[in-house]
């Protein structure tokens, strides 16, 4: 079984009093995340903007644009996955995916008014951003004991949105500062990004693990990992779990259409849910690492059921916004970085990146496909019945994974 | 390398970044048009402040460099590129209708809000409402009775999707009533009941009894023109691919635009659609307009163009004939007061 592989190809076994703390690497990670995501969500915050009012795109050719590179990540990310493990070079290929992003910003400086320049920037920005999320994830499982993983993914998811927080801010700072200064925001964006891959070279050590043979890490022995029982649960079950969650704009289109709320007020609403996240991320991560990833993961989509109860009726006025949006943060936090630590240690060391990129892959096109069927669901029938519908499915996918207990040997094994 | 040159590095290449950063910036805020030296070839009138009541004014924004960009200005219509009265009213959208204005300004703060005010006769505030997103377009009815406008609306980081929309709002001053987002409009689409999540509605603009409006919907990734009935609360849609409409003084011609090339650069084209027969008349203006236009009289409409650091009133015959002329240099949102006797 690769659980026990998994402990024999060295993950640094230490006594559990060294183990408790959070590897220097992963505050590394963390850091090199945060900074990036000052970078990239600056520009996610203004692209729209930039695009639809000075480039004159329609609001279409903007959805597609968007969506189109949505899709792309996918296949880049079991691409850049492989790579790493092949070349046991996660560090050089996450730091190639942060410094495509790096200079995807600075082109977004050159585009004017071309739609296919335009499509290459985002392109390049999103292809970098599939690029390195495998390797960086399998880089922080491989820095951790594997007792604490937990933890070590929530002090990295939290470091994560402390740059979410921040890029947005930024950004309208800059905006506000130097009137139609996009292209301020942009160059702002780059030195940032920069930064980020400085960072990263730095302080960032890479983890490289004897391999058998080269030619045994290729895509195909990264959907060969799917062979092992406990891996192949685990990400049908991530699967099953995804096609049952909506996405997290219709739970705020949802709260703003219930509640009327005051527009102004719209745009703070993901920052409630971020907020919650960020606080519950560690201690989370640690619950987890005591009583068991998966049990975690399954109660944070729990809390997701609530908070689409809450949106169905069981709560009104502040209350309704307050809770709702702590029960979504609560689920971010009990299930983002909790899969990969609860992943990470059915894998192969050698083959972690590839593994982590299956799974991942498979999570983002089951939530791909979920969106696109809620929001048919939501044009059909209107918003109550396709919410309806997505509570449905939720809780049969809970109850479900309740009664089978996919992973009743992850405890044990970890 | 030791860690302590690492860190060293490390800070050495954030005061780097820093520094390129911070001198971008600073220099690209010197471009702000507030900031830069006034233009001394833009005639100023310092007789009095705009008058909405006194016939004859074009009204509309000043974006001519200097302290004063982007408060509202009025020249005579008679003499566009005359002297300019100055006002200390700042607006992105201004439009004026029976002696009355409306305007909609960037809120200053760090989230992007705006607020929509009405003003009277000498452009003080009468009526003051918050909006969310960035001002795109507002327009009064004939008689200022109905005040509308459109705002752009961008969520964050975990909204995903397009994460852009259109609100637009309607006041309506005889009663008061405030629709902050009338996109939730029971919608007839092609003759059939429409319903659909996607759905965004900009560019109002009513009749001059207030009974019905004609906007821009899209949805499915198709815009169509919109007649909208405010008494009944229902909307149709009349035609496809034109938006922002703006009625003729005589209520029976539209001035629209249309998406006529996939450049981004270039995508539209200004075209009068009579209301009766459906039928449309590409105008002389060639270059993209991207503007709700104003009409000046029954045959003339006047729309802004960008020129550097600023933009230009121009105006075109209504009926497709002739060519396009510069109204006002440094300009936009153009409209006017009555004619006057």
């Amino acid at each position: 079984m690769y659980i026990a592989s998994a402990r024999e190809t060295g993950l640094e076994a230490r006594p559990d009093g060294a183990g408790r703390r959070v590897a220097g690497n992963v505050f590394a990670l963390g850091a090199v995340s945060l900074v990036t995501d000052v970078s990239s969500e600056m520009v996610t915050a203004v692209l729209p903007l930039y695009l639809v009012l000075q480039l004159g795109f329609s609001p279409l050719q903007f959805g597609i644009l968007d969506g189109l590179y949505s899709g792309v990540t996918a296949f880049v990310r079991i691409a850049g996955g492989t790579l790493a493990d092949r070349w046991q070079r996660r560090k050089l290929v996450a730091g190639l995916g942060y410094g495509i992003s790096a200079v995807a910003k600075l082109g977004l400086l050159g585009v004017t008014g071309s739609a296919t320049s335009m499509g290459l920037v985002l392109a390049a920005d999103r292809t970098g951003k599939g690029l390195r999320t495998a390797p960086r994830d399998a880089l922080i499982s491989l820095s951790s004991d594997p007792g604490t993983l937990g933890r070590a993914f929530g002090v990295h998811r939290a470091m994560d949105t402390v740059g979410a927080f921040l890029g947005p801010l930024v950004a309208f700072l800059l905006l506000w500062a130097v009137t139609g200064g996009y292209q301020a925001v942009f160059f702002v964006s780059f030195c940032v990004a920069t930064l980020g891959v400085v960072l990263l070279v730095l302080f960032v050590r890479d983890h490289r693990e004897p391999v058998d043979r080269r030619s045994s890490v290729s895509p195909r022995a990264a959907f060969g990992l799917l062979r092992d029982r406990g891996f192949r649960r685990i990400c049908g079950w991530a699967a099953l779990f995804g096609l049952a969650t909506v996405g997290d704009a219709f739970v705020y289109l949802l709260l703003q259409d219930r509640l009327s709320i005051e527009p102004a007020y719209f745009a703070v609403l993901p920052l409630g849910t971020a907020g919650i996240y960020l606080l519950l991320a560690v201690p989370l991560g640690r619950v987890a690492d005591r009583i068991g990833r998966w049990k975690v993961f399954v109660a944070g989509h729990l809390a997701l059921l609530a908070a689409y109860t809450l949106l169905l009726g069981a709560a009104d006025g502040l209350w309704l916004v307050v809770a709702s949006l702590t029960a979504h943060g609560l689920f971010y936090a009990c299930t983002d970085g909790v899969l990969m630590a609860a992943a990470g240690p059915l894998l192969p060391a050698g083959l972690r990146t590839s593994g982590l990129a299956v799974l991942q892959t498979g999570q983002a096109l089951a939530k791909l496909a979920s969106s696109v069927l809620f929001g048919a669901a939501w044009t059909l029938w209107g918003m109550r019945p396709a919410l309806y519908l997505a509570a449905g499915a939720l809780a049969v996918v809970v109850v479900a994974a309740l009664i089978v207990r996919p992973l009743r040997a992850e405890r044990g094994a970890v | 390398m030791r860690f302590g040159v690492k860190v060293w590095t490390a800070l050495g290449a954030t005061v780097l970044l820093g520094g390129a950063a911070t001198i971008y910036t600073l220099d690209a805020m010197a471009g702000n048009p507030t900031r830069a030296r006034p233009d001394v070839t833009v005639a100023v009138d310092h007789s009095g402040p705009p008058d909405l009541l006194e016939p004859g004014r074009l009204l509309f924004r000043t974006t001519a460099p200097g302290p004063d960009h982007g408060k509202v200005a009025s020249v005579a219509l008679a003499d566009p590129g005359g002297p300019r009265r100055i006002s200390q009213l700042a607006c992105d959208r201004f439009h004026t209708e029976a002696g009355t204005g409306v305007c909609l300004a960037t809120a200053p703060g760090l989230m992007p809000s705006a607020v929509a005010l009405r003003v009277d006769e000498r452009l003080r505030e009468t009526e003051r409402v918050e909006v969310a997103g960035i001002p795109s377009r507002a327009k009064l009815s004939a008689g200022g009775r109905m005040a509308t406008w459109t705002t752009f609306v961008t969520g964050d980081s975990y909204t995903q999707g397009t994460g852009f929309s259109t609100r637009t709002a309607i006041l309506d001053r005889r009663d008061g009533a405030y629709l902050s987002n009338i996109e939730g409009i029971p919608l007839t689409v092609d003759g059939r009941p429409y319903q659909a999540e996607d759905v965004n509605v900009w560019g109002a603009g009513f009749t001059a009894d207030g009974s019905r409006f004609y906007a821009t919907v899209s949805t499915a990734g198709r815009t169509h023109l919109l007649e909208g009935d405010y008494d009944a609360w229902t909307a149709r849609t009349l035609a496809e691919n034109a938006e922002c409409p703006s009625l003729s003084p005589d209520g029976r011609r539209l001035a629209i635009k249309k998406r006529v090339s996939d450049d981004a650069a270039r995508p539209w084209r200004e075209y009068v659609l009579d209301l009766e027969t459906l039928r449309e008349t590409p105008l002389a203006e060639t270059r993209s307009v991207d503007d709700q236009v104003v009409w000046l009289d029954e045959h003339t409409v006047a729309y802004e163009l960008p020129r550097d650091g600023g933009s230009d009133i121009w105006a075109v015959p209504a009926d497709g004939s002739g060519a396009p002329r510069l109204l006002v240099p440094w300009g936009s949102s153009p409209s006017v007061t009555s004619r006057g006797p």
